[in-house]
């Protein structure tokens, strides 16, 4: 622990490190909230495995295809809005059909990626690191991008607060009321599948839910208000990233997993004690 | 209550033969129905249903479970669409209607962890009026926190609306309701699973409403319907009006069946009588 402090002030990566955590934490304090609330939880986690299609994809272009500027990060962001959109529409069209098509996008995402990515010359460690994090290695460029990702989700999620409060609570009352739900929905999701974009920078698209939903649902057991436990669970998940930098700095051991269990432990700990203090409370 | 406002207007079998009224009145149907059928998958629901209500009438729709009550609310918001026939809000389609439409929802269709304010769920009736991003504007609050006096709810505007009980619920949704400013109210079960006390306190609250709105409530509770309101919707698959005074054991029984125990309950103070259904 004591060395981590000495060397994050020496060394750009651990810095670079601590402020992709802090970007995260705001995207998934803001749009987490809405997910718990909206309880689309298995949306968020289609979305995340199939960026790993997007992700194969955009490397096999940039190596083989010599497309430089086509970054995996671009080919995340495309393949998120795309599966959102996809489940978006048949969740509105066919709410039946829901589970079956994020089941479908969640494994056909994922086969596309390991396809594209074991057919690009070089090292495969991208894969390894797409799938479980890369915090470590997070670029100038790829900060930058994620600057820009976190101001769109946030920016969105903030003017539209009160729009996508409404829809959640009541969406028959909202549309009553003139509101295009449908349409609040789909942007609701192409957020979420933003900021699984920039989660999975920190743990790893495998691992994005357990970020995306337990500091959100912690907070919410201390949150009377919407906004509240947005604060909370941003301060909440920026704790459980840094300190999952901090814990697993020294021993070596990987970042994102390490962060997950942290915040699994807190989550684990929050309901033992609610239970004991409260025991007329029923679930977590 | 208005006197001049029980008459009934309509019934199934005198359909167009709508009587004229006091001719100072304004003649002026907030809602119509004309031939209304509604199908739901392939079961008829609603058939051949003519009725109007007036501005400032307090108009109950009552009938036993499946009968058609929220189908009759949903036409007349436009969430559904009937087969056959038509339904004008304002002379109007619902659908462009909606906005002077203020509506209560049954609150058991609503999530009970949400973490919201009760002020945040009045506010929701400002949606549609106020600026379509950002925060709400002062005068959205302003008409937030009246509505809440109204209903008797300012010292709870702070409270977690799962902390609330169901009374209390019931009453912020009309308050939410009511902070759309509409110009008809659609209660959809505003008495359900309340006890009497709150109930009356509940009933009352409408009365004075029904001063200044057109009021049409769903209910399957005729104690609570005969002793406010003007003239009651009777609703098993086709529609009867009636002027409360008129609904005695007779309609109730043809309603709900024989199996149905009535009750004659002569109130102290009222003078008047109503009947009362427990079934």
């Amino acid at each position: 622990m004591c060395a981590f402090l000495i060397d994050l002030q020496q060394h750009l990566f651990l810095q670079y490190a601590l402020l992709t955590g802090a970007l995260a934490s705001v995207a998934c304090g803001v749009i987490g909230a809405f997910v718990l609330v909206k309880r689309i939880t298995y949306i968020a986690g289609g979305i995340a495995h199939s960026v790993l299609g997007g992700m194969g994809l955009a490397l096999f272009l940039q190596k083989n295809g010599h497309w430089e500027a086509v970054t995996p990060l671009h080919g995340a962001v495309a393949a998120a809005i795309l599966s959102a959109l996809i489940i978006g529409v048949v969740s509105l069209r066919a709410k039946q059909r829901e589970d079956t098509v994020i089941g479908a996008l969640w494994a056909v995402g994922m086969a596309v990626g390991v396809l594209f990515i074991s057919r690009t010359p070089g090292y495969n460690t991208d894969l390894m690191s797409y799938l479980f994090g890369n915090i470590l290695m997070v670029s100038t460029r790829e900060l930058w991008f994620l600057v820009g990702l976190d101001v769109v989700v946030v920016a969105a999620g903030l003017a539209f607060y009160n729009q996508f409060v409404a829809v959640c609570f009541d969406g028959e009352f909202a549309a009553l009321r003139g509101l295009k739900v449908d349409f609040f929905y789909l942007l609701l999701l192409c957020l979420t599948a933003l900021t699984t974009v920039v989660l999975a920078m920190v743990v790893g698209l495998v691992m994005v839910i357990a970020l995306l939903t337990l500091p959100t649902a912690i907070a919410e057991f201390f949150s009377k208000t919407l906004a509240r436990m947005m604060v909370l669970s941003c301060v909440l998940c920026f704790g459980f990233t840094s300190a999952g930098l901090a814990v697993s700095y020294g021993p070596d051991l990987p970042v994102g997993a390490t962060t997950i269990l942290i915040a699994g432990a807190a989550y684990l700990t929050m309901i033992v004690v609610k239970r004991l203090a409260l025991p007329g409370s029923i679930g977590p | 209550m208005v006197s001049h406002q029980l008459s009934f207007s309509m019934n199934l079998s005198a359909a167009r033969s709508r009587r004229i009224r006091k001719p100072t009145l304004p003649e002026r149907p907030v809602i119509e129905f004309e031939d209304v059928s509604f199908t739901f998958n392939r079961h008829p629901v609603l058939e051949a249903v003519n009725f109007s209500v007036k501005e400032r009438e307090f108009v109950s729709i009552v009938g036993p479970n499946g009968s058609g009550k929220t189908t009759l609310l949903k036409l007349m918001l436009g969430l559904i669409h009937p087969q056959a026939g038509s339904v004008r809000v304002f002379g109007d389609r619902p659908e462009h209607a909606r906005r002077r439409i203020g509506y209560m929802p049954q609150h058991a269709h609503l999530d009970p962890q949400f973490p919201v304010d009760v002020m945040s769920v009045v506010l929701m009736g400002r949606l549609g009026h106020s600026r379509s991003f950002g925060p709400y504007t002062r005068v959205d609050k302003e008409i937030a926190r009246n509505a809440l006096r109204q209903m008797d709810m300012w010292e709870r505007r702070k409270s977690h609306f799962s902390a609330l009980s169901g009374g209390q619920r019931q009453r912020v949704l009309i308050a939410r309701a009511l902070a759309t400013r509409p110009e008809l109210l659609l209660l959809d079960e505003p008495t359900a699973g309340l006890d009497l006390a709150v109930e009356t306190e509940l009933s009352e609250l409408l009365h004075s409403l029904a001063e200044h709105l057109t009021i049409i409530l769903v209910s399957h509770d005729f104690a609570f319907v005969s002793r406010y309101v003007n003239r009651v919707l009777c609703v098993k698959r086709t529609v009867v009006a009636h002027p409360t005074s008129e609904v005695v054991g007779e309609t109730i029984t043809r309603l709900y069946g024989s199996s149905l125990k009535m009750v004659r309950h002569d109130k102290t103070n009222s003078g008047a009588s109503g009947p009362c259904a427990h079934s």
